[in-house]
């Protein structure tokens, strides 16, 4: 066996490697025969964040071509009428939709990026999100010079149930294909950028092929839109959020291990092959029903980590932060869409990189002034 | 930063001297296979030309209809096929020797994206049509966005940029402009059907005149490129190493970008988003070469071309009458060689 090599593009920047390996703000919490290290920075970080995305949200509520206070709003929920309607059956599912969708997507990338121990990672490369892309935009292009257009049935129910089987069919032909004698997680990578580049170049050659209306109308989705999200999009991504998240979080110590080389690894007791193979199934669910509710909302996945990384000073994205992130992300991003350009709305994936490139990159400023000082 | 370098296979017990050897005789073959390439791509379309034909168009045109075909339509794309796959091969291979990154292409320093993104909006702003002023713009754009890529990695740091703050940078850069790109293009249906062939990728349609208004720019990146291979050697020890052994970081590294973004900015401006043939082409020359960058370079330039070219015969070939984008072939020929690859053999690692 050849020593585990020293490899370029880790998940740790060299800025959070200073970091010492006990700071003196971590005390553990003992209750009987059960103690838990409480890191007090993250924990503070994820209080921030989740009033950030209550407070989006209920600002998301007021904003609409019938505009509330917040008092209505909450008069709205409980009473009937018309305004009960807009806030319970338009405004709060969509609203729902983006924070959970946002939330799944980021703690995809942050599994992904630590499996891959590459921070340009983000579950694309694990062929789900090209994969849904593919599928949906072929029923666009196909059913838009046949039937007049996506419309009923096929929007309602066809297009998250071919996103969810075309991301899921990308995620299997990724794995299969990568897999040999075990799960590398750099081959994975090299795999995955193969079959992506496959997605990618069908996507755009589908794009070329119908009229110009439905690649407009393809473009849509495949950048990411929340628009006209209803309930049946929001029980699905929170009943896999429900399942998943605590998966993902028992598999923390496994990620953690996981990002030294696969020697190390082995030899801290860690079944390489399980753990990795159990975590990426895990990104590959929680992107793909993110991406069936929808559609493939761009950059969450690879920024929100990469923020909360930053955000927490930890050594790898850490996950509930990142989930967090995400949907702060989303939530903000879907607010700006609705508003700017009102009464037209954009794409929410369109917003996403508008708004999380600056943010990613003024924190990338800010982490080397420090390093720096 | 590592103090290792991946070496490809252990020295051949030969010594030196059968090494280079062995490398020349690869550089020859790729050579030939890029010319026999050519000639493909000179007589292979839509109306065969005989092999007499091309050679009677080449060497004494006399305004047959097939001289017309091979001198005004196949040569210029034939030689921006060859200029793009170079391009894209040695910025590809530079990329990702800069940032040590196999997920590293080209478009990371946001070419790709700074290119589409002033190709759409000179269309909506400026009302331009014609590839020839598209091209201009694409340009420009790439090396707005490439500057701007480098500039900000640069931000707040002492010396040049780290390869991951760069990477990073570029990757928020350019999901920023492709947002706007989207958001521009959802907005007028004019633009979107200029970008949706764009985005395609196709050497198609292009002229002589376009062949020569990415000449300088591609000429003076590969000048760059070659310039700045030795001292990449020496940084891909370790920018420490690097500093001890007498190498300007900051330099290396700016002489570097410089290469990708003239490089890579004008052979997407004038083909559209072909950044994947960048990212393939290295791993399938690392192998032949090695680690050392002096002979990565060319191999992987002269791969980027065949692999170009090829790729572009066989999009005529397959869809006739009709053509194939050679993008969409390159990704669909090219991307299960590279799989099948990857699969076979340990990955060099950078």
């Amino acid at each position: 066996m050849t020593p585990p090599l020293p490899r370029p593009g880790r998940a740790v920047p060299p800025t959070a490697t200073a970091a010492p390996v006990r700071p003196p703000h971590e005390r553990p919490l003992r209750v009987g025969p059960v103690s838990w290290l409480i890191r007090l920075r993250p924990a503070a970080v994820a209080l921030v964040l989740l009033a950030a995305v209550t407070l989006l949200m209920a600002l998301t509520m007021r904003i609409g071509d019938i505009p509330l206070t917040v008092p209505e709003v909450f008069r709205a929920i409980t009473g009937d009428g018309p305004e009960h309607f807009v806030v319970m059956e338009l405004r709060l599912p969509r609203a729902l939709t983006g924070a959970l969708v946002g939330a799944a997507l980021a703690l995809a990338g942050a599994i992904t990026q630590a499996i891959a121990r590459n921070p340009l990672a983000s579950p694309d490369i694990l062929g789900v999100t090209t994969g849904a892309s593919v599928a949906v935009v072929a029923a666009i292009v196909a059913a838009g010079s046949t039937a007049g257009g996506p419309s009923g049935a096929l929007a309602e129910v066809g297009i998250p149930l071919l996103a969810l089987v075309g991301g899921l069919a990308g995620a299997l032909t990724v794995y299969l294909l990568a897999w040999r004698r075990g799960l590398d997680g750099y081959r994975l990578v090299l795999v995955g950028i193969g079959v992506t580049a496959v997605f990618t170049n069908v996507k755009y050659w589908l794009l070329t092929l119908g009229d110009v209306n439905d690649s407009s109308r393809a473009m849509v989705w495949i950048s990411g839109s929340l628009n006209g999200r209803g309930w049946e999009h929001v029980y699905p991504t929170a009943l896999a959020l429900a399942v998943l998240v605590p998966l993902a979080l028992l598999g923390t110590r496994s990620l953690g291990a996981l990002r030294f080389g696969d020697d190390t690894v082995t030899g801290l007791g860690v079944r390489t092959n399980l753990a990795r193979g159990l975590m990426i199934l895990a990104a590959v669910l929680l992107a793909a029903v993110a991406t069936a509710s929808a559609g493939p909302i761009s950059f969450v996945a690879l920024a929100a980590p990469q923020i909360a990384l930053r955000l927490t000073g930890a050594a790898q994205p850490p996950l509930v932060v990142s989930a967090l992130t995400g949907a702060v992300l989303t939530a903000a991003a879907d607010l700006l869409a609705r508003t700017v350009f009102s009464p037209v709305e954009l794409p929410v994936g369109v917003v996403t990189a508008v708004l999380g490139a600056p943010y990613l990159i003024y924190l990338l400023v800010r982490a080397r002034k420090e390093a720096r000082s | 930063m590592s103090t290792t370098t991946a070496v490809a296979r252990p020295p051949s017990p030969g010594g030196t001297r059968t090494v280079r050897g062995r490398r020349l005789l690869v550089l020859a073959a790729l050579f030939g296979i890029l010319a026999v390439a050519a000639v493909l791509s000179i007589a292979i379309g839509a109306k065969p030309v005989p092999l007499a034909d091309v050679w009677h168009g080449l060497a004494s045109p006399s305004g047959t209809e097939n001289d017309i075909i091979v001198r005004s339509l196949r040569v210029p794309r034939t030689a921006i096929g060859v200029m793009a796959g170079i391009a894209l091969g040695v910025a590809g291979a530079l990329m990702q020797g800069h940032t040590r990154n196999p997920l590293a292409d080209p478009g990371l320093l946001g070419v790709t994206q700074g290119a589409a993104f002033a190709m759409v909006l000179s269309i909506i702003a400026f009302g331009v049509t014609g590839l020839h002023a598209y091209i201009w713009f694409g340009l420009a754009g790439a090396l707005t966005a490439s500057v701007g890529v480098f500039a900000l990695g640069m931000v707040g740091g002492r010396g040049g940029p780290t390869p991951v703050a760069l990477a990073l940078a570029g990757t928020a850069v350019s999901s920023f402009l492709y947002a706007l790109t989207s958001a521009l293009v959802l907005m007028d249906e004019q633009a979107m059907d200029v970008f949706r062939f764009w985005q395609a990728g196709s050497i198609a349609a292009r002229g002589a005149d376009t062949a020569w208004q990415v000449l300088p720019f591609i000429a003076a990146g590969l000048v760059l490129a070659l310039v700045n291979a030795p001292a990449l050697n020496a940084l891909s020890l370790g920018e420490d190493v690097a500093r001890a052994l007498g190498q300007n970081v900051t330099l290396t590294r700016t002489v570097g970008v410089a290469a990708v973004t003239l490089l890579s900015g004008a052979s997407v401006a004038a083909c559209g988003a072909l950044s994947f043939l960048g990212l393939m082409v290295p791993h399938l020359a690392r192998p032949l070469s090695g680690p050392d960058h002096r002979w990565l370079l060319p191999y992987s330039g002269l791969m980027g071309a065949c692999a170009l070219l090829l790729a572009d015969v066989a999009g005529r070939v397959v869809a006739r009458p009709g053509e194939l984008e050679v993008g969409v072939v390159l990704a669909l020929a090219g991307a299960p060689f590279f799989v099948a690859l990857v699969r076979r053999r340990k990955p060099v690692r950078l």
